[in-house]
């Protein structure tokens, strides 16, 4: 911002030095020279956004590069090649990992829908006195650090079975996200006007049929990006995947750490199975981003 | 009249009741069942390599993490980390969002592309750095350095702690973007259009409107970002292993070490309490910030 | 066939009472406006009546049956919202059809029972559209359709027009009425603004802080509001107040003091007033005229030209008086003025508020609109 100002201010003294008092009357002198500023703004911005970006689209590239063009000096001009991503699918691990992932991410979000409409919609609806303190219960569940629970649920896992198990996971993430997705869930049926299931009440629906046939379509779009948001955040989990899942359940988090160890020096491979393996969420990310501030902040942020 | 009121209530209480009692009770349970084992084990002798070693511990696990020169490296290596990943965040997240609110060529897409590391799994975003970002002697950064005619850094055995650093901000510098965006956006244009009739510049009005405005969502990015950043684990995970020595090795990863590789439960779940702590104490200010937002 | 009675209806939200026994009658076919302040509890009173929310005690009777614990659904009413709570994702049609479709209605049966209230309300051309594609009148009507379709015998209106630009808003209220005298049915209508409650009802229920204060036709709330509340809210602009001094009452009329020392008789029925106590003196603008003999005086502080009439704020004293007068009155700002009224138009409260009887019935008081229908109406305590 400074250095827009910085920027801008010098352009403007440029342009406009026979004046001594030039554009105050006219606009403010920070507009004076709209398109210069403009410009430069546009110079920023994406200069800014490449940069940022750069780590992924030379991931993506590398993706496309073959081993010995990914190692040696970086360059944009290579001719692209389609053989690390075969050489990652024929890698007898790759699908099965992918599919954990979605079996995970997908089957934790729809339990978690599931268990958290019917809460989501009496808290909005049926509102009692203890409605506010069980939401920030629900939210401060959210806050306690994986890491400390840690030991139980590993030995409980081992215990019962689900150590390296997709259903394990899926338990976790599904607890995991639960009080995101609740909480989202009653933002967006909160905001949905009342009279609307009212008059659907009037109109002779029951409770079940004024959530199928009121509730739910109108709230679909935010019912979806709750979904997504749930998706993304079981997708890119790596605490709880790295440890409690090793080769039969590991997701692509999993799989993609273990690209880690020294001997594994594959980089066009490892940027090929990289770049699979965001490009779906990537894509949710960039649908979803306006909804998902309030998830992420539990409505503090509008 | 009375009782009818009553009876009222109750039946209202329990359709209520038994709308929420799947989500309650899951969640009642996964905090309680694990965080009273993790507490009970804090007061165990139990370590898996020593079966035989049972039995009530009192504060000796407590005591053994306490005199243990590790724990204090771990505490200061998690605090420089969420410390300069906080600092980074916030104030380049403040600075991009201001940026990205002005009106210029494409910047919905230009919106798009910085905010796009937030999405990238850590395993995958941690090695990408790693071996692409900043190997030693293949890595674009070594690459400019060199086409500058600068030695090569090498980021992970020199520099171990700034490299994580360094990582983790990329991924969370979209967070805080996003996040400050969405409030900037909520800022009133009257205001703004006010102040500059009033004679105030762009700086000014970055210090004066902007950044009061935006008080409260960079507080809840702070604390937001303190509680994942406290137990950051993947990054290092995939990168450094906690090392060389214990440079990099936060509490998170010392509990992994203490559980997992060393089996040694009892102590790890010591250390698991210590992580509960620090973020409760975080988590008690957000929770009470976002009821206070549940007010209005 | 429907009439509607509450008998001593109570609400209660926590330790808040909003509502605080109320009793009414409502007979068949009959257009009932509920007006008051907001926070009256009018629209407590109608949630109350289409089962949305429940009396915390009494009886709601809907032809004579108790209809307390009967749904929403069930009680053969249709509300209009004041939001119009269309349901968005659904066409007009669908909206029009949507109970219909809960009641498994087959689909043409449906669609007959659309297209005839569509024609009732002019919405044939409309019926493929989603609600965001209609103007508010548009959307107002179709809220109006939804309920026709159902064919109830009370029809509740919840502040329907307050949604709607001015102009729209004069056009709905003739269609509203147009509405009632063509489905012939018993409407109840809540509202804040006076003006509605005025051109549309058969009976008027003005309601103050949960308590009904009066029941009765808009030109007997008019000619003879029961208390001071009713009299400063029914009438536009509001009804002047002044403070004066009584001389001698009685059941022939209660002569009074004016400010500036006139003294005049007013036509009300005195006999309960004990001597010496305080009155108040009650005198619409438009009874008010310009009278350089007139009793009263002031000093014009401003003056409002409306074109056909005017309107003058006069400083007497303390108080501030409205005049509605001519529009051809060529006074200016300051300028000084004598004024007075003729004595039957005024009204007189007590210190307990309460309008003291008028001895002569307005020949209009009695009249509703539709004079084959007899409106009983309840008069003042």
């Amino acid at each position: 911002m400074t250095t827009t100002t910085k920027h801008d201010r010098l352009e403007t003294s440029s342009r406009g030095g026979g004046q001594a008092v030039p554009a105050r009357s006219a606009k403010l002198p920070f507009l004076a020279s709209a398109n210069t500023r403009k410009l430069g703004l546009t110079v920023l911005g994406w200069t800014v956004a490449l940069l940022i970006f750069f780590p992924i689209f030379w991931m993506v590239l590398t993706g496309f590069k073959t081993e010995s063009a990914a190692i040696a000096d970086p360059s944009l001009i290579f001719s692209p090649t389609l053989e690390s991503y075969q050489a990652v699918q024929e890698r007898a691990g790759y699908t099965r990992f992918a599919l954990n992932s979605v079996a995970v991410a997908f089957g934790s979000t729809l339990l978690a829908l599931l268990i958290a409409i019917p809460s989501a919609y009496s808290m909005a609806f049926l509102p009692t006195r203890r409605t506010k303190g069980t939401l920030l219960w629900m939210l401060s569940t959210k806050m306690l650090p994986p890491v400390g629970v840690l030991v139980p649920i590993y030995l409980i896992f081992r215990d019962v079975g689900l150590l390296d198990t997709r259903t394990g996971l899926i338990i976790i993430y599904t607890l995991m996200n639960l009080p995101i997705v609740v909480w989202m869930l009653y933002t967006f049926f909160k905001d949905m006007p009342k009279d609307i299931l009212e008059a659907g009440r009037m109109d002779g629906a029951t409770t079940f049929q004024e959530v199928c046939f009121l509730l739910l379509p109108l709230t679909l779009p935010g019912i979806a990006s709750t979904g997504l948001l749930s998706v993304i955040l079981s997708w890119n989990e790596a605490f709880w995947s790295l440890n409690l899942t090793s080769s039969k359940a590991a997701p692509l988090t999993a799989y993609i750490a273990s690209f880690s160890s020294p001997e594994g020096l594959f980089w066009a491979k490892l940027s090929a199975a990289s770049t699979m393996a965001i490009a779906p969420i990537l894509v949710f990310g960039w649908l979803t981003q306006k909804q998902m501030v309030r998830g992420l902040t539990f409505g503090a942020v509008k | 009249m009375n009782k009818t009121r009553a009876s009222g209530r109750t039946v209202g209480g329990l359709r209520t009741l038994s709308l929420q009692a799947p989500a309650v009770t899951l969640l009642l349970l996964w905090m309680i069942v694990p965080l009273g084992m993790t507490l009970w084990f804090s007061f165990q002798r139990y370590n898996l390599l020593m079966p035989e070693m049972t039995g009530f511990a009192g504060l000796e696990n407590y005591e053994y993490l306490f005199t243990d020169p590790a724990l204090w490296s771990a505490m200061g290596t998690t605090l420089l980390l969420v410390g300069w990943v906080l600092a980074i965040t916030v104030v380049g997240g403040t600075l991009l969002a201001v940026l990205f609110q002005q009106e210029f060529a494409g910047r919905g897409i230009a919106r798009v592309l910085a905010i796009s590391p937030f999405f990238v799994m850590p395993t995958v975003s941690a090695l990408v750095w790693k071996n692409m970002m900043m190997h030693p002697s293949n890595g674009v950064l070594s690459w400019v350095a060199e086409s500058f005619g600068l030695p090569a850094v090498d980021w992970f055995s020199s520099l171990p702690l700034t490299s994580i650093i360094i990582i983790v901000a990329w991924q969370w510098l979209p967070f805080a973007l996003l996040i400050l965006l969405t409030a900037m956006q909520s800022l009133d244009e009257d205001q703004v259009e006010a102040a500059r009739m009033d004679g105030a510049g762009p700086v000014a009005i970055f210090f004066f409107i902007t950044l009061p405005h935006l008080k409260r969502a960079i507080s809840v990015v702070i604390m937001i970002e303190m509680i994942f950043l406290l137990t950051i684990f993947a990054e290092i995970f995939v990168t450094t292993s906690g090392g060389p020595g214990l440079a990099t090795t936060n509490l998170a990863y010392l509990i992994y070490i203490r559980a997992l590789l060393d089996f040694d439960v009892g102590t790890a779940s010591a250390g698991g309490v210590i992580a509960i702590v620090l973020a409760n104490i975080v988590a008690i200010f957000l929770v009470r910030m976002v009821a206070k937002n549940l007010e209005d | 066939m429907a009439t509607l009675q509450l008998k001593q209806i109570t609400k209660s939200f926590g330790d808040t009472d909003v509502i605080k026994g109320v009793d009414l009658e409502v007979n068949d076919r009959e257009f009932v406006v509920f007006v008051g302040p907001s926070g009256c509890g009018k629209s407590t009173l109608m949630r109350m009546i289409a089962g949305l929310e429940s009396a915390t005690s009494g009886d709601i009777l809907i032809d004579g049956a108790r209809m307390n614990e009967v749904g929403p659904a069930d009680r053969g009413l249709a509300m209009v919202f004041q939001s119009y709570a269309l349901y968005p994702h659904m066409t007009v049609e669908g909206n029009m059809g949507f109970s219909m479709r809960l009641a498994g209605v087959p689909k043409e049966a449906r669609r007959e029972k659309v297209l005839e209230a569509a024609k009732i309300l002019q919405l044939e051309p409309l019926l493929d559209r989603k609600p965001k594609a209609l103007s508010g009148g548009q959307r107002q009507r179709v809220a109006i359709g939804r309920a026709i379709v159902r064919n109830p015998s009370i029809f509740l209106f919840d502040e329907p027009l307050s949604n709607l630009d001015a102009a729209l808003r004069v056009q709905m209220r003739i269609e509203l009425a147009r509405l009632h005298e063509e489905l012939d049915a018993t409407m109840i209508y809540v509202t804040h603004d006076q003006i509605e409650a005025m051109t549309m009802a058969d009976k008027i229920v003005v309601l103050h802080d949960g308590v009904v204060e009066q029941v009765g036709s808009p030109m007997e709330l008019y000619h003879h509001p029961c208390n001071r509340f009713v009299a400063g809210f029914i009438g536009s602009p509001k009804m002047n107040f002044l403070d004066v001094d009584l001389v001698q009452s009685g059941p022939e009329g209660v002569r009074i003091r004016l400010p500036g020392g006139e003294a005049c008789t007013v036509p009300v029925d005195g006999s309960r007033l004990a001597a010496d106590s305080p009155l108040e003196l009650g005198i619409r603008p438009e009874h008010l005229q310009l009278d350089d003999q007139g009793p009263l005086a002031g000093e014009i502080k401003v003056l409002e030209r409306l074109g056909g009439q005017t309107s003058l704020y006069v400083q007497m004293g303390e108080a501030m008086v409205t005049l509605m007068t001519d529009g051809d009155v060529a006074h200016r700002v300051h300028d000084k003025v004598r004024f007075g009224f003729a004595p039957g138009r005024a009204h007189l409260f007590d210190a307990e508020t309460q309008a003291l009887p008028s001895l002569h019935q307005h020949p209009l008081a009695g009249l509703t609109r539709h004079d084959n229908r007899l409106s009983s109406t309840s008069g003042c305590q």
